[in-house]
């Protein structure tokens, strides 16, 4: 292959807050390059997940690598670097951002800067990206490219005038875009010959070829058989085999060298080797010291997940673990409920993650599951000194051993209109958030700055933000440590049992109020038994709220003819069949999706 | 010979009753009587089956059979005699409508050898009356019955309903008082079931929406429907009947023997349009394909038909019949039920308790294989 020249490669990814067109434009990119033409495309071609494109939202990053002849003559190399659309995956993001020497921002011509655009040209800034603009959907009516330019400038600060004007959709001005990559999106730097350095953004694994892990080449040289060394897991390996990607499939060249962007497989046989952020260097000649900005990525969202059917147990965990293959940062272990039998507390980046991954054991591996309330993680400190990080409620310690107790806060940051200012500001403090403070971006729109709890935006926060400022607000967060909270565990008594599967942590203050509403969801969700069940809320052996399930009275049918008999068969086994879909706690059948109750605690019927 | 019975279905009726979902609608003239022929057609061509089975029994249901003219009852039973033989002693019933037959029809009845009339009555209360969609009176039902009784008529049964829309215990109590006086063999009393596809589900169905809005009477609750059905067993009680199966009571020896058959699962054969049929093991409904029974089917239906009969299931004719002990094969779900009062032990049978009657569909879903 003929030497790359540094100057003609630019690595660049693109930014963007949800719905502004970050993927269409990914796409319309890679048609015009010619690397597929757009018979070949399936519409967005980087989200190539069946959830993604469902959800019209990056899970993964997706990396793909385009051949651009440009209007001076020269044939230029891009690196699109697709980056997760979620802040769930914020860490994934500032590594794939990591990798990159630029950014392409796409604001929307109609909605304008939005608080995920900020977020991440914040980001992309932190990192020394230069940020391209454009605004895009210019075809919309209701477009304002002059208005957002200047939002773009005075908002952002930085230069926009030149942004180009495009429509993703139609194609409209996405020529300029591509030129304006080669102008403004700096050509990597980096020695050659250098000790190896590259940064690891992603990885997934292939079951022919090992770990597939995506880099980017900092310094040095990488090719096949070079000895490597994960500088923060201490892996080592032998790279079998370098390459570039094109769409959708991975080709093998000689060699990587600084600037690239690429891949290496080197039989590595568990992503948890191939940490995002990692540094891989020369096993033999390695670099001094490791690139900055790695962190060991920690679950914030745990929940159990039982089998609906106790025989899948095992069927559950050999799904859990070929999905952890792709996914480092989800994590499991075994756990016994008395309610659910056998099954696994897991643990998610975020609520979005969580949910994928519900999504795909349903889907793609056919299992029917009984998901607990999602929960985060609490630090208990015990009178002993001993401290313990919570992740399942019913192993809070007795109270008396417990010292104090320290939830999760969040950094939260919320764009919205000046008329909804008091509605989300309400909602904040509904939600125990303390005021940080206010900034005007324009006249009618202002930033908010909160600091939240976490237990207390995992569950609908971004809905109720949604429907309080009929969908103007959009908002970001980023972990800001722990802080002390007077914290409980509620527990629920269904027929004066205890079910542990149902017991959550909550703020003292707001205990009474969730209990409440607890018991009367569960009593819309159990149906009536043969005798009357207390349903309870508990604190301790305190109880504060109570709701009753009547006893049936009638379950006869009192007709009955000849010809009815085959119906009243039927009849019957619906009736044993909807047993089978309960969970038997003492003598009480309880339906699986009652364990998700906690959930909806806020819904509005 | 094997005891067969023999169900005739007329899908005929004056007008449409507001709960029914029943195969019955107004026809015309030529339309009952072209049904009337292909009837005895189909009644016919069971000639060879035939040879095997004794008709112990024969039902002639709808709809609103007393529709039928004299003659073409005639055929019907001339066509069944042709082909079966009836036993002497058989139980012949026809359902009717008050207001529907005359002194002559029901002579008629008595010439083909009926002798047990079925008379849908409902409630003896005319507002109830108009609010199911029935076309007749209280007083139109005494006058039937009366002369149902000069006809020298002796086993009567007469059809009631709770639960019905604007329906009091009070005035429920009033329909089983007055009906009980005049003390026909046999009372069966049913709950109103509001069906799929029927005017009242559009009005008291699932999706029905609101409450009480304008012009729509509420239906007694749960607790008042439950009330009914205990004072039904208590005031009939009263009056001499016994309760022999969830929703049917009879003085003694007037138990109604056809449809104890269905719970006995004696074998039978349905004529007309949506009739069922048992029979070698099969069921089948007309013009459809049979369903073979597996062995766990019968037992299943055994099980769960057998329990609409207060006296229960015997243990001696499941062995009988299956040649293992019921406690071999349901001996875990009889000890559950049992234990939650809601089977009980009499001897040989085993049978419903009060308790186990309200909920007796959670029973019998138990006894499912």
């Amino acid at each position: 292959m003929a030497e790359i020249n540094q100057s003609k490669i630019r690595n660049f990814c693109i930014i963007a807050h949800i719905d502004h067109g970050k993927s269409t434009l990914a796409d319309r990119i890679i048609e015009m390059t010619g690397l597929l033409t757009s018979r070949e495309m399936q519409s967005q071609v980087l989200d190539n997940m069946e959830l993604e494109r469902e959800r019209g939202i990056t899970i993964k990053a997706q990396t793909v690598r385009i051949v651009y002849k440009a209007k001076d003559g020269g044939e230029y190399i891009f690196n699109l670097i697709d980056t997760p659309g979620h802040v769930d995956f914020n860490y994934e993001v500032s590594r794939s951002l990591a990798a990159c020497d630029g950014a392409i921002l796409v604001v929307d011509a109609a909605q304008g800067v939005e608080a995920q655009t900020l977020a991440n040209v914040y980001l992309a800034l932190d990192h020394d990206l230069d940020v391209m603009p454009v605004i895009n959907k210019v075809d919309l009516p209701s477009a304002e490219p002059e208005r957002v330019i200047e939002e773009i400038e005075d908002i952002i600060g930085i230069e926009a005038q030149d942004a180009p004007r495009i429509s993703a959709k139609t194609g409209q001005n996405v020529e300029e875009v591509l030129e304006q990559i080669i102008e403004k999106i700096p050509a990597p730097v980096g020695d050659a010959k250098a000790p190896l350095k590259a940064l690891i953004f992603d990885s997934v694994y292939d079951s022919y070829k090992g770990v597939i892990v995506f880099c980017r080449i900092k310094e040095g040289t990488i090719r096949k058989g070079t000895p490597i060394l994960m500088m923060a897991t201490g892996a080592k390996a032998e790279v079998v085999e370098v390459g570039y990607f094109g769409a959708g499939q991975f080709i093998p060249c000689e060699e990587l060298s600084a600037g690239m962007v690429g891949y290496i497989t080197a039989s590595i046989k568990n992503v948890r080797d191939t940490r995002v952020g990692d540094t891989i260097t020369n096993a033999q000649a390695p670099c001094s010291k490791p690139l900055p900005g790695y962190k060991k990525v920690n679950p914030m969202v745990y929940c159990g997940m039982y089998p609906a059917d106790g025989a899948k147990y095992p069927d559950l965990r050999d799904a859990l673990e070929k999905l952890q293959l792709n996914d480092a940062s989800l994590q499991f272990e075994p756990e016994t409920s008395v309610a659910l039998g056998f099954g696994y507390r897991c643990g998610f980046l975020g609520l979005l993650h969580l949910e994928i991954i519900q999504e795909r054991l349903e889907r793609e591996y056919n299992l029917d599951l009984v998901t607990t309330a999602p929960g985060v993680v609490y630090k208990v400190y015990k009178t002993n000194g001993e401290v313990i990080e919570l992740t399942n409620p019913s192993n809070l310690p007795d109270a008396s051993e417990i010292e104090y107790m320290e939830e999760p806060i969040v950094k939260a940051e919320i764009m919205v209109t000046s008329e909804f200012i008091g509605a989300i500001m309400d909602l904040c403090q509904e939600r125990r958030g303390i005021y940080e403070g206010m900034e005007y971006m324009e006249e009618t729109r202002a930033l908010l700055h909160y600091r939240l709890p976490l237990n207390e935006i995992i569950y609908d926060f971004f809905d109720a933000l949604k429907s309080r400022s009929r969908g103007y607000a959009s908002f970001d967060y980023e972990m800001d440590g722990y802080v002390q909270s007077e914290l409980v565990k509620l527990d629920i008594l269904i027929n004066k049992e205890e079910v542990d599967a149902l017991s959550f942590i909550v703020h003292a203050q707001t205990a009474y109020e969730r209990g409440r509403k607890m018991c009367e969801k569960l009593k819309e969700e159990i149906p009536r038994h043969l005798f009357e069940i207390p349903i309870q809320a508990a604190i301790g052996s305190k109880i504060i709220a109570r709701e009753t399930v009547r006893a049936m009275r009638k379950d006869v049918l009192a007709k009955c003819y000849g010809g009815d008999i085959t119906r009243k068969k039927k009849l019957l086994e619906k009736q044993k069949e909807g047993k089978k879909r309960m969970r038997q706690v003492g003598n009480v059948e309880i339906p699986q999706k009652a364990f998700m109750s906690v959930l909806k605690l806020d819904d509005k019927k | 010979m094997k005891p067969l019975e023999i169900y005739v279905h007329i899908p005929f009726c004056v007008k449409k009753c507001n709960y029914c979902d029943f195969l019955s609608a107004p026809a015309s003239r030529e339309a009952r009587q072209g049904y009337i022929e292909s009837l005895c057609g189909q009644i016919r061509s069971y000639a060879d089956a035939a040879k095997a089975y004794g008709v112990v029994s024969i039902f002639i249901g709808g709809g609103t059979p007393s529709l039928l003219t004299g003659s073409q009852i005639a055929a019907v039973f001339g066509a069944v005699r042709e082909t079966f033989s009836v036993e002497a002693e058989a139980e012949i019933t026809i359902e009717m409508n008050p207001g529907t037959v005359s002194r002559e029809k029901l002579k008629a009845y008595r010439d083909v050898g009926i002798n047990r009339l079925s008379i849908g009555l409902q409630s003896a209360d005319d507002e109830e009356l108009k609010t199911l969609g029935r076309i007749h009176t209280f007083a139109d039902f005494l006058e039937t019955y009366r002369m149902a009784r000069a006809e020298g008529f002796g086993n009567i049964n007469v059809d009631l309903m709770s639960a019905i829309p604007g329906q009091t215990v009070e005035s429920y109590t009033r329909t089983l008082r007055r009906t009980a006086a005049l003390s026909p063999e046999h009372i069966s009393a049913y709950s109103l079931i509001i069906e799929e596809g029927t005017p009242f589900f559009a009005l008291y169905g699932e999706g029905a929406g609101g409450h009480d809005e304008y012009g729509r009477l509420p239906l007694p609750d749960e607790d008042s429907e439950r009330q009914m059905y205990y004072d039904t067993k208590r005031i009939l009680g009263e009056y001499g009947y016994h309760r022999y199966e969830i929703s049917n009571y009879a003085k003694p020896g007037y138990a109604c023997r056809h449809n104890l058959g269905y719970w006995n699962r004696t074998e039978y054969l349905g004529f007309g349009d949506g009739a069922a049929s048992l029979m070698d093991h099969k069921r089948w409904v007309t013009g459809g394909t049979p369903e073979e029974l597996s062995r766990e089917d019968e037992m299943e239906e055994y099980m769960f038909l057998g329990l609409r009969k207060m006296e229960g299931v015997s243990k001696t004719e499941f062995k009988r019949l299956f040649d293992v002990s019921m406690d071999s094969v349901y001996g875990k779900v009889l000890a559950d039920m049992e234990d939650k009062d809601l089977l009980e032990q009499a001897g040989d049978f085993v049978r419903l308790t009060e308790k186990g009657i309200d909920v007796s569909n959670y029973v019998m879903s138990g006894f499912l294989l």
